[in-house]
């Protein structure tokens, strides 16, 4: 199988989830100053779509990297049914000290789908809306530049 | 390095079913998409080529001629036909995602001589797409 291409599968998942995006590390004025409207005490939502990757060797059997319904399955298990019309920064524990950009859900994201069983997880990409996107691929993150952590220390 | 993409969309059925499986285990593997009768998808192909623009005309490769290329090695091959039964490349092959774009990379590799392709994508339905990139290179 060392011939052609290497190839991944992809598929694009939706959840819908409110946020706020604030830290305890900032006083009140700062975070409106970082924050801007995204700050708003009372949150606000996205339609967030996930797009996850994995690749594999390509089973000539059934001609799949991974069974859909097993990959779908894992997805929702992990991420859609806890994340799905949640509020991200109560309940999501993660979340209760980290800001929820979409730059850290897709760490958390990743995190959470990096042990499927049938395949490898290569990138999580996310859309918070139809105009902004974010991708990880499970590298080191390193602190100082995470958004909503401006002092530049590991959450 | 520049990546230049061009996408094409086409239209084909198909069907999963394992010869060496018993019906059941297709069934079970392959849900409604072991229907025999088979079922259709409006397919979405982009073709990345990577390069560097030629200095007399801007260009990485003429897109005329990765049009015709893609007319000639997807379009006459797949477009409103049945993968399992007429595209002899998918001969023995489950025609997966996953598989169709791997003969379709197979298929444009060799063709493409300016530049050289660095993705194919090929969308099945909005939510579901196989990438191949060239092997051992890393994902862009």
């Amino acid at each position: 199988m060392s011939r052609g291409p290497k190839v991944e599968l992809g598929r694009r998942y939706r959840f819908a989830a409110s946020h706020r995006l604030h830290t305890a590390r900032l006083t009140e004025d700062e975070n409106w100053r970082v924050f801007g409207k995204c700050n708003n005490p009372f949150g606000h939502g996205h339609n967030y779509v996930v797009e996850v990757s994995v690749s594999g060797d390509v089973n000539p059997a059934t001609g799949m990297i991974a069974n859909l319904a097993d990959l779908d399955n894992f997805v929702h298990r992990e991420v859609i049914e806890p994340f799905d019309h949640r509020y991200l920064n109560e309940e999501v524990a993660a979340f209760r000290e980290t800001v929820p950009t979409t730059e850290n859900l897709c760490v958390e994201i990743f995190a959470r789908l990096k042990d499927f069983p049938r395949a490898k997880l290569e990138r999580v990409r996310i859309e918070e809306t139809g105009n902004n996107s974010f991708e990880y691929s499970g590298d080191t993150i390193v602190g100082d530049r995470q958004r909503g952590n401006p002092e530049g220390k590991r959450p | 390095m520049i990546l230049l993409t061009r996408k094409i969309e086409f239209s084909a059925s198909h069907f999963y079913h394992n010869p060496e499986f018993s019906p059941e285990e297709n069934l079970r593997v392959f849900g409604k998409c072991n229907n025999p009768h088979g079922h259709g998808h409006n397919y979405t192909l982009e073709v990345t080529v990577a390069g560097e623009p030629d200095p007399a005309t801007g260009m990485v490769l003429d897109l005329k001629d990765l049009k015709e290329i893609l007319e000639r090695e997807v379009m006459q091959r797949m477009d409103h036909r049945h993968l399992n039964y007429e595209v002899p490349e998918l001969a023995g092959q489950i025609p997966t995602c996953e598989n169709v774009a791997r003969v379709i990379w197979n298929l444009l590799e060799p063709r493409i001589t300016q530049g050289k392709l660095h993705r194919v994508r090929l969308y099945e339905s909005a939510d579901l797409f196989a990438d191949c990139y060239r092997n051992g290179a890393k994902a862009v």
